[in-house]
């Protein structure tokens, strides 16, 4: 055990970076960009190094660091991990370089009449987020947690809001809104929290293990729990309380797109297994079965609207809910071995869909459209963005051999025994997904040409294509297999660029490799999953689930 | 008869007042007898001065306990620490009232305010770099009148406090340069509905003196106890109540507010919102605890049921407004309403956190609101301030610096982590919550999100929209309002982020003696 204070570096350091970049004087702009990514690979390589200080078999909270904040309030500033928080902690680090490569050429909405606005907010923006989320999963004070958990609103709306789609004002303000009402009634329970505390610990307090002692009326344990899982369900997001994430990640620029579904919305799920199950074991037994119904209406029914959708980034938002309707299942399923694979879920979908946000990202930018019906036929032009693109897909759909499958799985098996019903409905999901994943991918990669891709070379680049597009080629679906041979004149694409496929790698290598040999990251959760589910388990009298030996896990 | 016996006076005790209200009335002999060159530089200098030393007399009073004057003053912890607190919003005030830069006629202050409105001569005098100097000694016989407010523990002190506090806001609210007919018309307005307070407050005075025979609040309190359900008592209560009410813009007492703050001149509705709402909810604090702390039951359901209707006035009403002066008045309202959220939390005979949270509250509010006045007073277009919202639109691109600002103050207004007005948030929502009040406190966290709509609406306007071709310019403001939005805003800053060392003090003067 080592004595740097690796989390507070890992918060101070991109927060620090983001006001030098904000403060850069304008003559020296172009620095802004090499900075953003120095930053985010010193937060990596930061949060390796955190993870190699981690034991495995340690104490359930390491690294902290704890300083007194506001004392009339009782509340510490108290830094912490367990296994879960770290891999999410990985999971930020791996991303945001990503994303800094992903958005390296991203320009700002374009103004009339006016020159091109600075891109240095963007950057300054994107690690002060990076810092307050890597707050948000470090927190072991409820107050601190709730302070990073609204903070993080203020950079992603800003991003949404100035550097996003044609409606990013509309997104920006549904986003912050929702986010934000949910956050308030978490504020309501927060402060119960700390009330009951000070009735039954003579001292009111945040900090997370002292409240985990506290014995609560299950009448008031019922109330703080759903305070905390309104706010959680509108960040995760569940149906019904889903309605901003499309609108938010269609409208938002790719790369805060990618920290939004991959990162952001897993302070939901995180804040689930985190507080809800640990603080209110009682409530979320009673509660469960409600929200299994919830997490199981939320994979069918995200993963339908899915089908339908023509946008492509809406699509992927969509399957986003799809996919934390999985998570969901498996941690309300209150078996290790679902909840297990509920965290892996969390960090591989981060990596999948992140991916396939990126590739989305990809085409966008080389036909100017987010709809599917304006793609055809770019897998006989750019063939290594097709197989990117195909990679990204299968890993959604969890297919074997990509690190989702693992994680799909482990849910599956774990939930079966306790939930078999809601198992099965969910399994359901899969098929939708290998048919929303399919059909965007051959619609876009396959067939012939259309839309801007199918105009003449001598087209200057993308922008606003007014041409109508083809009508949906109906009924030929199973012969687009075979790309048609594009007509000769069509517009040229590139393939990945050098730099695209340094932004690919990273997460195209994890996936595969974490696919074929997840044990690393299994043994790293386990103990803290395995810690969460007996907190849930540990009150007398109820209903204790099953902590069965799981095949996965090792002892050292 | 033996002749009346001076009342002991404790001078010391009464410095912030004494330092107050000297300066106002050396400035009415500067007025008087000062030629008109030098008058400016002067008024702003004694009206500081006055304000500062109060200032610095309160922090040296810090830990006095005493009751004074007879028995009508009580200085004690929450005196001194709202005293302190309305002399430093109050000098902020003086110095945006100071400001030279910005109005091209050198103040935003009219040059004879007597002269009728449209008039010919009042034509001339628009562009005249004259200034009507008699707005400084008002704001500091204001200024007075408000901590002299916080300070009585005597009804009839409470009432004299009252009519000194609200008769020059009255006259400082039709001062405005331009729009001089909004401005008037606010400051006619204001004082029939405060006359209409004053008296509500009279009456409410006469039946309680008639019920418990006596106007100094400890007598009202003893009388409280044995006489209990006294139904005059608690008639007197209620329009005592709603006296107050009306001052700390508490709906339904609110329908002055927008109107009055839309129509004075921005600095002295900055000065209104601050400094007057900490007055007001001082004395509320003092009538509710030091006279009724016994009797809760008389007035709990009745602050219940403002609280409520504040807050949801506030931010449903703000959601339609397209003037940010009304917008920031009705966020006002609402504020009131979470600051009654605290009075609440304040539990059983002053115990409890929510007095130190009210405190808090209020410092927090008044430094943030008077930021964002002194922003609008920024922004202007060829006829004076530009105060719709329309003509904030990309104002980001404008003025990046004032934009950015705003923005604080609003992010602080709708209670976002890390600026002051969520550590004053959570301070009375805790308070409420931990009486058990914790309905209370789950309306306040509805209204606090629907109110964020209409703060985050002016945000997407500065950022996300585009300028209009023929926007407002922002003025390049002189010194004494760059140090305002200066203070102001790192004053948000500060208390949100490391509040411990002013929530100590609040939490060490949440006293009352009386």
């Amino acid at each position: 055990m080592t004595d740097v204070p690796w989390l507070l570096l890992m918060i101070a350091v991109p927060a620090v970076g983001a006001a030098v970049v904000a403060g850069l004087p304008a003559a020296r702009e172009a620095l802004a960009r090499p900075l953003a990514l120095a930053v985010s690979l010193l937060v990596l390589l930061l949060a390796v190094l955190a993870t190699v200080a981690f034991d495995t078999g340690g104490d359930r909270f390491q690294l902290t660091t704890a300083v007194a904040w506001i004392p009339d309030f009782g509340v510490d500033f108290a830094l912490g991990v367990d296994g879960i928080a770290l891999s999410m902690l990985l999971l930020i680090g791996v991303l945001v370089p990503v994303v800094v490569g992903a958005s390296w050429h991203e320009t700002p909405p374009p103004r009339p009449g006016r020159g091109p606005r600075s891109m240095r907010a963007f950057w300054a923006w994107l690690l002060l987020l990076e810092s307050l989320m890597v707050g948000v999963f470090a927190a072991t004070d409820v107050f601190l947690f709730y302070v990073f958990f609204e903070a993080m609103l203020v950079p992603m709306y800003f991003l949404i809001g100035s550097f996003g789609g044609e409606n990013r004002q509309y997104a920006a303000v549904k986003f912050f809104l929702y986010s934000l009402l949910g956050g308030l009634v978490m504020l309501a329970s927060v402060i119960g929290l700390y009330v009951v505390s000070n009735s039954q610990l003579g001292e009111g307090t945040f900090a997370f293990d002292a409240l985990r002692q506290l014995e609560i009326d299950p009448g008031v344990q019922k109330l703080l729990f759903l305070g905390f899982f309104v706010a959680f369900a509108i960040k995760a997001p569940l149906v019904p309380f889903h309605t901003w994430l499309p609108d938010a990640g269609t409208q938002a620029p790719i790369g805060a797109s990618v920290l939004l579904v991959g990162v952001l919305d897993k302070v939901g799920t995180f804040g689930f297994l985190r507080y809800c199950l640990p603080l209110f074991p009682d409530a979320a037994r009673d509660l469960a079965p409600w929200v299994l119904v919830l997490a199981v209406v939320g994979v069918l029914y995200a993963a339908l609207v899915a089908i339908g959708q023509d946008d492509m980034k809406r699509l992927v938002s969509y399957t986003s809910i799809a996919h934390f309707g999985f998570i969901a299942l498996g941690i309300f399923a209150f078996t290790t071995e679902a909840a297990t694979g509920a965290v892996l879920y969390m960090v591989n979908h981060g990596i999948a869909t992140g991916l396939l946000f990126v590739v989305v990202g990809m085409v966008i930018a080389r036909s100017g459209s987010r709809r599917i019906s304006d793609h055809g036929g770019l897998a006989a032009r750019a063939p290594l963005l097709a197989g990117v693109f195909l990679l990204a897909g299968l890993a959604s759909l969890a297919l074997p051999g990509t690190n989702s499958f693992v994680s799909e799985f482990l849910v599956l098996i774990g939930s079966f025994p306790e939930r078999p019903v809601h198992t099965v409905l969910a399994t359901l999901g899969i098929v939708l997904a290998a048919l929303y994943v399919l059909l965007m991918y051959q619609r876009v990669m396959h067939g012939p040409a259309r839309g801007v891709l199918a105009e003449p070379d001598a087209e200057p680049d993308a922008g606003a294509a007014p041409e109508p597009a083809d009508p949906p080629h109906g009924g030929g679906g199973a012969t687009a297999v075979l790309a048609a041979p594009a007509p000769a004149r069509t517009r040229r694409v590139p393939d990945l660029s050098r730099r695209e496929v340094a932004v690919v790698s990273p997460l195209v290598a994890l996936i595969l490799l974490l696919g074929v040999y997840p044990q690393p990251l299994i043994d790293l959760v386990t103990p803290a999953v395995e810690a969460t589910i007996s907190d849930v388990g540990a009150d007398p009298g109820g209903n204790t689930p099953q902590v069965g030996v799981t095949p996965i896990e090792e002892d050292d | 008869m033996d002749g009346v016996a001076a009342p002991d006076l404790s001078f010391a005790a009464l410095a912030p007042l004494l330092f107050v209200f000297g300066a106002a009335a050396v400035g009415v002999l500067v007025e008087a007898f000062a030629p008109r060159a030098v008058r400016h530089p002067v008024q702003v200098a004694i009206a500081l001065t006055g304000a500062v030393g109060a200032f610095v007399a309160t922090l040296l009073l810090a830990g006095t306990r005493e009751v004074t004057a007879g028995g009508a003053l009580a200085v004690d912890g929450v005196a001194l620490f709202l005293q302190g607190t309305i002399a430093v919003l109050g000098a902020l005030s003086v110095l945006l009232f100071s400001e030279r830069a910005l109005d091209p006629a050198r103040s935003a202050f009219v040059a004879v305010a007597s002269v009728p409105a449209g008039s010919v001569r009042d034509r001339e005098l628009s562009t005249d770099e004259r200034v009507q100097t008699e707005v400084y000694p008002l704001a500091s016989f204001a200024l007075g009148g408000m901590m002299l407010f916080t300070a009585a523990n005597d009804l009839l002190v409470m009432f004299v406090a009252l009519e000194v506090l609200s008769l020059p806001l009255y006259l400082m609210s039709g001062l405005a340069r331009r729009r001089r007919l909004l401005s008037q018309e606010a400051a006619v307005k204001y004082f029939l509905l405060g006359a209409f307070a004053s008296a509500f407050f009279l009456y409410g005075l006469a039946l309680v003196y008639g019920a418990t025979g006596s106007v100094r609040l400890s007598a009202i309190r003893d009388a409280a106890v044995v006489e209990g359900g006294d139904t005059l008592l608690v008639l007197g209560l209620g329009l005592l109540v709603v006296g107050l009410m009306f001052k700390a813009s508490v709906a339904p007492f609110h329908t002055w507010t927008p109107d009055v703050y839309q129509g004075a001149p921005t600095a002295v509705t900055a000065f209104m919102a601050a400094a007057t709402k900490v007055a007001a909810f001082g004395a509320v604090l003092r009538l509710l605890y030091v006279a009724f702390g016994t009797a809760e039951w008389t007035w709990r359901p009745l602050v219940y049921a403002l609280a409520i209707t504040s807050m949801v006035v506030g931010a449903v009403l703000g959601l339609t407004q397209t003037d940010v002066k009304r917008m920031l008045a009705y966020s006002s309202i609402a504020h009131a309403g979470f600051l009654l959220t605290g009075v609440i939390g304040l539990g059983a005979d002053g115990s409890g956190p929510g007095l130190a949270a009210t405190m808090f509250y209020l410092l927090a509010y008044g430094l943030t609101t008077l930021g964002a006045f002194g922003l609008v007073t920024l922004v202007r277009s060829g006829e004076g301030e530009a105060t719709h919202l329309s003509q904030w639109a990309g104002l980001a691109q404008r003025s990046p610096v004032v934009a950015a600002l705003m923005g604080l103050f609003l992010l602080a207004l709708a209670g976002i982590p890390l600026t002051s007005g969520f550590t004053g948030k959570f301070a009375v929502f805790r308070a409420a919550i931990e009486t058990g009040a914790w309905p209370l406190a789950v309306v306040a966290l509805v209204t606090s999100a629907i109110a964020a709509f209409f703060y985050l609406r002016v945000i997407v306007l500065m950022y996300f929209s585009e300028p209009a071709p023929e926007g407002p310019t922002v003025g390049v403001p002189g010194l004494p309002t760059t140090i305002v939005v200066a203070v102001t805003a790192a004053a948000t800053l500060v208390l949100g982020v490391l509040p411990g060392s002013v929530l100590d003090l609040a939490d060490s003067a949440a006293v009352l003696v009386g």
